[in-house]
């Protein structure tokens, strides 16, 4: 029993995010009431419409605190530090946790709890950012809020729900519109939330060792506004990208934008002051990044990853024979120059 | 040498007090586990989160996920306080005059002996909560200070301002000083015998490497121990301004193992000190002798109370392994 204490493994916290009416609790709803085999403890804002009596379901008012360190994206969600402390005490009774947030919420504090407050960093481990779209609403949703863009260029997975209540056509515009906001998010369409759970849950997608990994296809094309998520439908090689694209910039209502970055081996000396910098000067605007590097005469890929000035990198996995030794990284967020971060990227690649 | 009498239960226990002789262990699934000739068990929460003994009657106060608060007597006997359905209530106090404060969401509620209830709502939510040694005056930690209310008038509150999240609180034992803890590895004072309307007399106490989560004061209330450390930190309190331009003393220091719990002893100015690995010391604050009381256990002591005598100390863990050390023995 103490031995189980004292290498109990963290319990994977999922963040639900999405406007109200995006599908939220008829998801929450079926995590709950499926047979999957797993228990997970509830955060909601309010129990509204959740119709199961369940003592792992707990109301939480959001109460967002700056930390005193004058950094000003340095914000964390108080009443989740108390919650998931008084959950964390018994924790034998649930696999995971799942944080639901409100429509209006940044998930940014949310996410940023699970690494700036050492107490629920030490017993828990954010799985992933999960945003729900609604297909019929999205170009509302985008025109009147930034919230709505925000929660696509910070999740991992976003699920376009309602897809029933629109044309195809249509659908593949909205699918388009949040891959631009988000080229490395996995994309799925469904209606009635009715997405397989495995897409949601256990996703370690801020896990270093699997984040990228299950990426096969991370940052794969290569193309600076498009850049297609693992799961993208769509044939690659027969599509006609130019066309989309011209489609897309007809969106005026995305703020967000990415820089995807791709070099060949870097010097580490270099790199790290580079990033290190970035994120510091950078860090308000930058929502997410996630990179694979490739050292010079490293023989491991080392994998970095960032929500705003909050960095964190670790080696991988060795390089697979045959596997081209080449740096990729993806920033997400608002005036980010691209030509600079192009070429500070590439100051950086280790003399050949 | 001082002995141990071991008590062993499942999971994460919470805190311990004495109610008489007997100390009465509160688990976090919800039950009470007194040591009275056996281990007697009273059920009072579907999950409990906080306990505290009442100063004035031999009872404690406790609040739990459930939404209750509830008072659990000497025989073990629980009986219901205030109930708020579906609300966590993480934080509840004791006052004179049968008077009890609980806190859920934006508000702090005082429940009377003749069963009246008050509400004091606060712009943020409410962290934490204490009576104030005289008077029946609430303070309600929050964001970006404290409040404090007189319960019995219907006067504004006075605030005390300082930046950033206060999620504890306590006053000293003559009612001159207030100490918040931070979010932040910090603890925060207000001086509170100044003239009205003089400006605020602040304390800082920074410098720890983790969050202070137990505060104790000394008998008469010259000292202020505190976790957050791999030694226990002790403010002086004996000048007017408190620890205002002085350092604390460091007690009990283990290279990287952090204190997580500290009570001071009833009569003597002697701290126990309880360790994340279940170590437990006893210092005196004379010359820094140390003593050890208990070894190392199986999870972090979470807290420790003294008996009314100071013979017995007993202990709470994370990990269920409390007990009783007497040690006169």
């Amino acid at each position: 029993m103490t031995d189980a204490i004292s290498t109990q493994k963290p319990i994977p916290v999922t963040v639900l995010t999405g406007y109200l009416g995006a599908g939220k609790t008829t998801l929450l709803n079926r995590i709950l009431s499926e047979n999957h085999g797993k228990k997970y403890a509830v955060i909601v804002n309010e129990f509204g419409e959740i119709g199961i009596d369940n003592d792992l379901i707990v109301e939480s008012d959001e109460e967002i605190y700056e930390m005193n360190n004058g950094c000003v994206c340095c914000t964390v969600r108080g009443d989740l530090i108390r919650v998931v402390e008084g959950l964390m005490r018994r924790p034998g009774r649930f696999d995971g946790i799942i944080v639901e947030t409100t429509g209006l919420a940044d998930p940014v504090p949310v996410a940023q709890t699970f690494f700036m407050d050492d107490d629920v960093r030490a017993k828990t481990e954010l799985d992933a950012v999960v945003a729900l779209v609604d297909a019929k609403h999205l170009p509302l949703r985008l025109k009147d809020s930034r919230e709505a863009e925000d929660q696509i260029a910070f999740a991992d997975v976003v699920i376009i729900n309602k897809s029933d209540l629109v044309t195809p056509e249509e659908l593949d515009v909205i699918e388009d519109i949040v891959r631009a906001i988000n080229p490395a998010a996995r994309v799925y369409k469904t209606s009635r939330s009715g997405v397989d759970l495995a897409r949601v849950l256990d996703q370690g997608a801020f896990n270093l060792e699997r984040a990228l990994e299950n990426d096969p296809h991370f940052l794969e094309h290569g193309h600076d506004d498009h850049v297609c998520g693992p799961d993208c439908d769509h044939d690659h090689h027969h599509h006609d990208h130019d066309h989309h694209h011209g489609a897309m910039s007809a969106i005026h209502d995305i703020t967000v934008q990415s820089v995807s970055l791709r070099g060949g081996q870097m010097n580490p000396e270099r790199f790290f002051p580079w990033i290190q910098k970035i994120t510091q000067t950078q860090g308000p605007n930058i929502l997410r990044l996630k990179g694979i590097i490739a050292f010079k005469d490293d023989p491991e890929r080392y994998v970095v990853q960032g929500v705003h000035m909050i960095i964190e990198g670790d080696h991988q996995r060795p390089w697979k024979e045959g596997e081209k030794h080449e740096s990729r990284l993806v920033f997400i967020g608002r005036d980010l120059d691209r030509a600079k971060l192009e070429a500070s990227f590439k100051a950086c690649e280790a003399a050949a | 040498m001082p002995t141990v009498a071991p008590l062993d239960l499942d999971g994460h226990v919470l805190a311990v007090e004495f109610l008489g002789d007997v100390p009465f262990f509160a688990s976090a699934n919800g039950t009470f586990h007194r040591l009275d000739g056996g281990d007697r068990v009273s059920e009072a929460h579907q999950g409990m989160l906080t306990v505290i003994r009442d100063p004035y009657s031999e009872s404690l106060i406790s609040g739990g996920e459930d939404g209750k608060v509830l008072r659990i007597a000497a025989d073990g006997s629980v009986s219901e306080i205030a109930t708020a359905p579906r609300k966590w209530i993480s934080q509840v106090a004791a006052g004179p005059q049968g008077a009890v404060a609980y806190s859920y969401g934006k508000s702090s509620l005082v429940r009377l002996a003749d069963g009246t209830t008050k509400e004091f709502p606060e712009e943020r939510t409410v962290e934490g909560l204490a009576f104030a040694p005289k008077g029946l005056r609430i303070a309600a930690a929050r964001y970006n200070g404290v409040s404090l209310h007189w319960i019995g008038m219907n006067a504004k509150p006075v605030d005390l301002e300082w930046k950033g999240a206060h999620t504890g609180v306590t006053f000293s034992p003559d009612g001159n000083f207030l100490v918040t803890s931070m979010q932040e590895n910090a603890l925060h004072g207000w001086k509170l015998d100044i003239k009205p309307g003089a400006e605020a007399r602040h304390m800082r106490m920074t410098g720890y490497p983790a969050k202070v989560k137990s505060l104790s004061w000394s008998v008469k209330g010259k000292w202020l121990a505190s976790s957050g450390a791999p030694a226990a930190i002790v403010w002086p309190f004996q000048g007017k301004d408190g620890p205002m331009g002085k350092a604390p003393l460091e007690l009990g220091t283990r290279a990287n193992i952090m204190a997580t719990a500290v009570k001071f002893h009833p009569l003597e100015d002697i701290l126990a000190i309880g360790f994340i690995d279940g170590m437990i010391l006893a210092v005196r604050i004379a010359d820094s002798k140390e003593a050890l009381l208990r070894r190392p256990g199986k999870g972090a002591i979470t807290a420790m109370s003294w008996s009314k005598n100071g013979k017995l100390l007993a202990f709470a863990s994370e990990a269920g392994d409390c007990g009783v050390i007497d040690i006169s023995a």
